[in-house]
């Protein structure tokens, strides 16, 4: 179970997630602590281990930086929850085995609430809403992204 | 097939592929920088923790190294990363490091070219988004991130859904007032930035043959910024010369058949065109340059692997010649192949005498990095290629994106002006 810190906002571009100046640290941690601090300042010391961040469409554009995915995995962001996201973020989240990416339709994105807490299942394709008693359906994983995450990163996957 | 379905059923070792097929592609050539390299590093390190050999590469003479972003070295930590790609590169014997202070260097996107590191037909994979720039010379060539890249270097393959195609075709040519940005600006205007998530962007017609290499260069740069997977354009006589001027011949040239598809296809003529600008915060947030003009301005920046090829400090010298500049204006060439041509051909001598401040190649203030980013509330006008919030400085900076004639001509008045108003 985990908490939902949510931005109600489509696009959150990586300049946002960790903004450019910060591309020189490779210390996990030291990216972290300026995760989101386009839009956040504080964000990396609301997140607990295991809590979700929720947001609109295209999640992640811009740049390839893996930064991105790192700082928010390194807060403790276990999954983001968005209705759309862009191809290099999602490929580093999975690749890199940092967190879950999961799509789901506008409607479930407009009901899940900032600081609700939830739990997902993705063997079952399910987010269940605690704080409301409701359960969602995300977009099911392609084969290879399921069996990538399964594997815990693109190095531990053995293509067949 | 279309060309990017054929180049990946090749590297793939299939007779026909299809979209939304999956497929370890072999690489043929694949980039790291100064961000992305030791990004690759840490990789590597997670890597022999977890008892994953890291001894070799797949292929060393296949990778080549760019020192871009923070350079020259913008304070310790960027200094500390220039010497962790040295010894990365002396460890694994790669040659094609381009290192700055030692002859040639610059912009991992623009040496890709310059240099004729990439070829057409090929598979090129680098460790930065922008890496679909050089599929304007007919290869699929496509941006990861560090693990995938990492992937690469060890394996000499990386897995892709193959995309389906968007075809935009120009039709006529560009009138001698627009540029190549302009038409990608108003293209991702009318997509938006997602209109292209995961496809690949082809552009072709007549307005395509009669671009110039380092034009069509600046389209499939800015595909990135419309979320495509890559940006292509098969290849002609002009790829070829370019190329053999930069003393590469042997490649095989890749081209769709006739029956190839595409997704959609789009249309657009080139008379019916105008000179065009993103506003602030995003590359789709696009206007006609005359429906803002006279907008005021504190900066005018002409860099990046987008708007400082050769052609584009020639359209920026074209403006400022004779005059002088009213706002603070920074031109930085892509390379220093570029510069070395500038400066012969009088163009360096233009800009100073208009009063600008010429720098060495480096990503700088595109992204926020170092050279000229932007305070609280400043307002600039670049040739860079994307202005999100804080993109190029303080979070509360704007960046307005444009052509080099737009921005050339912006700086002259100090307000966001039409070249054709000057």
């Amino acid at each position: 179970m985990g908490k939902v810190i949510k931005y109600e906002k489509d696009n959150i571009d990586t300049d946002v997630i960790i903004p450019g100046q910060y591309l020189k640290l490779h210390d996990y941690d030291e990216i972290a602590k300026h995760a989101m601090e386009g839009i956040d300042a504080n964000f990396h010391s609301k997140v607990q281990k295991g809590d979700f961040l929720v947001a609109g469409r295209n999640f992640g554009c811009g740049s390839s930086r893996e930064h991105a995915p790192i700082a928010l995995s390194q807060c403790g962001i276990k999954g983001v929850i968005a209705v759309s996201f862009a191809r290099i973020f999602y490929r580093n989240a999975v690749d890199g085995g940092f967190l879950l990416p999961i799509e789901v339709d506008e409607e479930t994105y407009k009901k899940i609430a900032d600081g609700d807490q939830i739990e997902v299942d993705t063997s079952k394709n399910q987010i269940k809403n605690i704080t409301k008693n409701q359960t969602y359906t995300m977009k099911p994983f392609s084969e290879i992204v399921a069996k990538i995450i399964e594997a815990g990163g693109l190095f531990k996957y053995k293509p067949e | 097939m279309n060309i990017t379905e054929k180049i990946l059923a090749r590297a793939s070792g299939k007779s026909t592929i299809s979209p939304d097929d999956i497929i370890f592609a072999n690489v043929d050539k694949a980039m790291i920088h100064d961000v992305s390299g030791p990004g690759v590093i840490k990789v590597f390190e997670k890597l022999q923790k977890q008892g994953i050999s890291t001894d070799k590469l797949w292929d060393s003479s296949k990778v080549w190294v760019a020192e871009d972003h923070f350079v020259p070295s913008a304070e310790k930590i960027s200094a500390e990363n220039i010497v962790k790609l040295s010894k990365f590169t002396k460890q694994y014997g790669i040659e094609k490091h381009f290192k700055y202070g030692m002859g040639q260097y610059g912009i991992c996107h623009t040496l890709s070219h310059e240099e004729a590191l990439v070829l057409p037909g090929e598979v090129y994979v680098g460790g930065d988004s922008h890496t679909n720039t050089t599929g304007a010379l007919g290869a699929f060539a496509c941006g990861l991130g560090h693990t995938d890249v990492a992937y690469v270097l060890l394996n000499g393959k990386i897995w892709f859904k193959v995309p389906e195609t968007l075809y935009f075709k120009l039709n006529g040519k560009l009138p001698d007032h627009m540029m190549a940005k302009d038409l990608i600006l108003k293209i991702i205007g009318d997509i938006g930035t997602e209109g292209a998530a995961y496809y690949a962007m082809q552009f072709g017609g007549t307005g395509i043959s009669e671009m110039s290499v380092e034009s069509r260069l600046t389209l499939c740069n800015m595909t990135t910024e419309a979320g495509a997977k890559n940006g292509i354009i098969e290849p002609d006589q002009k790829v070829f010369d370019y190329l053999a001027e930069r003393g590469a011949a042997k490649y095989t040239p890749v081209y769709g058949d006739i029956d190839a598809e595409y997704a959609k296809v789009y249309e657009y003529e080139a008379s019916e065109l105008e000179p065009t600008i993103a506003k602030p915060f995003s590359p789709e947030n696009i206007t006609v340059v005359r429906d803002i003009a006279g907008v005021e301005l504190d900066k005018s920046y002409i860099g990046s692997c987008t708007g400082a090829k050769y052609e584009d400090l020639e359209a920026a010298a074209k403006i400022l010649k004779g005059r002088q500049v009213k706002i603070r204006t920074e031109v930085l060439p892509a390379t220093i192949s570029i510069y070395k041509r500038a400066m012969e051909n009088g163009l360096i001598k233009i800009f100073l005498d208009a009063g600008v401040t010429v720098g060495p190649p480096t990503c700088g203030a595109c992204c926020g990095a170092h050279m000229g980013v932007l305070a609280k509330d400043e307002i600039c006008i670049s040739t860079t290629n994307r202005n999100f919030p804080g993109r190029m400085g303080h979070v509360e900076s704007q960046t307005y994106l444009a052509s080099p004639l737009v921005a050339a001509a912006s700086a002259v008045t100090g307000k966001i002006t039409d070249p054709r108003d000057l």
